[in-house]
């Protein structure tokens, strides 16, 4: 029983190490999770309050309470931006500096009770002008991060590993002796998945947006093009990665590579508004993080198209530069 | 002389090392069965891919009714590859329909169903087909748009002999129709039965071409006579006689049986394990190559 199960176990190791590509991806992805969420979570401690400024926030540097410790200052380009900011409270206190300087707190923010109070102790004699309005729980802000990350692994594998499936199994070289083109198969591809996405995602909205009581406080119709868009994007990634390969366990690691990034950095569990620049540029690069920001700014936020257009723009353009390319290095045989 | 359908021109396809098929020349008139015929790696298969339209050629090119493959070649061809897998969880006739949309005319499916004897199968899972009514889905599929030449690559491999032998005669029935048949098969029995020509085709060339029996008549005497080698003694080779070694047998052919029987005996040869057949297209193969067709 031992010798043949050392055949099987030696012939098993051999096929393994001998797939490259399987081998870089098992000791790349531990590798990049652990240096990426270094990245994202280490570093200084993080600054606790936040304070907007209307204006240029350097311009105002030499009044004592910009030296406070743990918070964090940041422009804002008009009162009305930083007061929308204050009544969802992104920001726990928007101050203009003048003499004296105004400052708008939320009455309904815990945080902007002590950021008030760390104000006051630094300058007596500025301005309040109270407002009020209530944080978006945190299930509602998780709403839209659950929805985008099941249209993306519904995308990107349910596209991926059936491309993959049909080349390995000869499907592919079947269709390929038909009048059929790469652009048609793939096309039908994209909107068959469309139409599934479309669908389960309709369903689930409905049925957690009832389980949580949630009403979308912008236009159904954006959400649904945001949806649209989203879905668009994650199913021309898949498409790309399953364009050429062969490989199942090759086409998995790629798969894991994009999507675990995605999870960790495109919001769907927390936000990433304090991480350094470039992990919050790296971050704006996935498809998923403008699909969730576009889709909180309209759930959570009343966004109009207008304020979302350059994420719907920005998913529109992945979209033909990864159908693009999916269609240009389609292959149908192994 | 008929029109030819498909013309092949000086056909050659490289691999970094291998040439796979090496200046290939064929013409297929309309209506006609023809066969390509070789052992695994001869260039068979690589051959009818570049004449399916699947490979590219390095040098060489497919004419279809004199024209470079197209649009007009897709629209018309009917394909049943070595192994084909199919869409999960679709049935019989849910396949049928698939390929049938993708062609600008097509035969009606109950009248396929009907042809291929899958009617009762109809509503059934295709993964749940036993081998040979697979296999007669995918003949059925490849006929789906009513092709003018219908393209079979080893179609009745793995099949049992009965499977095999109904196969056959859906084929029949298909060339009944004055369809243009292009098969490759190793199973010699098969390419006499249904080819009207064959090409021999062996490490990328064309060895013999024609008409199976014209090709035996030209190559064979009447008779052939099959002896174990180890029946065989080493003095009876010096006997004149038209001698073919093969691995386990000696293959002996002949126009005068009653002579050729004499010489053995005489030559005090055991004949106990003797046995006479025609030639077939294996004998012929094994005269032009001294390589045995393999499987």
């Amino acid at each position: 029983m031992m010798r043949r199960l050392l055949s099987v176990w030696h012939a098993r190791n051999l096929e393994f190490i001998r797939d490259r590509g399987t081998l870089v991806f098992t000791l790349l992805l531990p590798l990049s999770i652990i240096v990426g969420m270094g990245f994202i979570f280490g570093g200084p401690p993080r600054p606790l309050f936040k304070v907007g400024v209307v204006g240029s926030a350097a311009a105002a540097r030499a009044d004592a309470f910009f030296h406070t410790r743990y918070v964090q200052f940041l422009a804002v380009p008009s009162a009305a931006a930083g007061l929308h900011e204050v009544r969802h409270q992104r920001i726990d206190l928007l101050l203009e500096p003048g003499a004296p300087p105004r400052y708008w707190v939320n009455t309904d923010s815990p945080k902007g009770y002590i950021t008030e109070k760390l104000l006051l102790a630094a300058d007596p004699h500025a301005l309040r002008l109270p407002v009020s309005g209530k944080a978006v729980p945190y299930l509602d802000w998780l709403f839209p991060g659950i929805l985008g990350m099941n249209v993306m692994f519904s995308c990107l594998f349910g596209v991926g590993y059936v491309v993959l499936r049909y080349r390995q199994s000869g499907f592919l070289k079947r269709l390929h002796a038909t009048p059929l083109s790469a652009f048609e198969f793939l096309s039908a591809q994209v909107l068959s998945r469309l139409t599934i996405i479309l669908i389960v995602t309709t369903g689930l909205y409905l049925v957690i947006a009832t389980m949580i009581h949630f009403h979308s406080a912008g236009s159904i119709a954006l959400l649904l093009l945001i949806t649209v868009l989203g879905a668009l994007s994650m199913i021309a990634l898949g498409l790309t990665v399953a364009a050429r390969f062969a490989s199942e366990e090759l086409v998995n690691g790629l798969l894991n590579l994009l999507t675990w990034p995605m999870m960790l950095l495109s919001g769907v569990w927390f936000s990433l508004a304090g991480s350094p620049k470039w992990v919050q540029w790296a971050a704006d690069a996935l498809p998923l993080t403008q699909f969730l920001h576009a889709a909180r700014e309209v759930m959570l936020y009343g966004a109009g198209i207008g304020a979302v257009a350059p994420n719907l723009i920005y998913l529109a353009l992945v979209t033909l530069v990864f159908l693009g390319f999916g269609a240009w290095s389609f292959k149908w045989r192994i | 002389m008929r029109a030819p359908i498909l013309e092949v021109r000086e056909l050659l396809k490289q691999y970094p090392g291998v040439t796979a098929v090496n200046g290939i020349s064929f013409s297929v008139p309309e209506g006609m069965c023809f066969g390509l015929l070789g052992p695994n790696g001869a260039g068979k298969t690589t051959t009818i891919e570049i004449m399916e339209g699947i490979l590219t050629p390095t040098a060489g090119e497919v004419r279809y009714r004199g024209e470079p493959l197209g649009e007009r070649f897709r629209e018309a061809a009917g394909i049943l590859f070595q192994a084909t897998a199919l869409q999960n969880f679709l049935t019989v006739r849910q396949s049928l329909a698939m390929f049938h949309g993708l062609y600008a005319h097509g035969r009606d499916i109950d009248e396929l169903l009907k042809l291929c004897s899958l009617e009762a199968l109809a509503e059934r899972d295709n993964r749940k087909l036993s081998g040979g009514q697979l296999q007669r889905l995918l003949l059925a599929i490849a006929l789906v748009n009513d092709p003018a030449v219908l393209f079979l690559d080893e179609p009745t491999t793995g099949l049992d002999p009965q499977a095999r032998r109904n196969f056959w005669a859906l084929v029949e029935s298909i060339k009944a129709q004055r369809k243009t048949i292009i098969l490759t098969t190793h199973y010699m029995e098969e390419a006499e039965l249904l080819c009207d020509e064959v090409a021999i085709v062996d490490r990328g060339r064309i060895i013999a071409q024609g008409a199976p029996r014209a090709l035996l008549r030209e190559h064979f005497a009447a008779v052939l006579l099959e002896l174990p080698r180890a029946d065989f003694p080493d003095g009876a080779r010096q006997l004149p006689l038209q001698r073919i070694d093969a691995d386990d047998r000696v293959e002996i052919t002949t126009d005068d049986l009653d002579a050729t029987l004499r010489t053995l005996i005489d030559a005090e040869v055991p004949l106990k394990n003797l046995r006479i057949r025609p030639a077939n297209l294996e004998d012929l193969f094994l005269e032009l190559t001294g390589r045995e067709l393999r499987a």
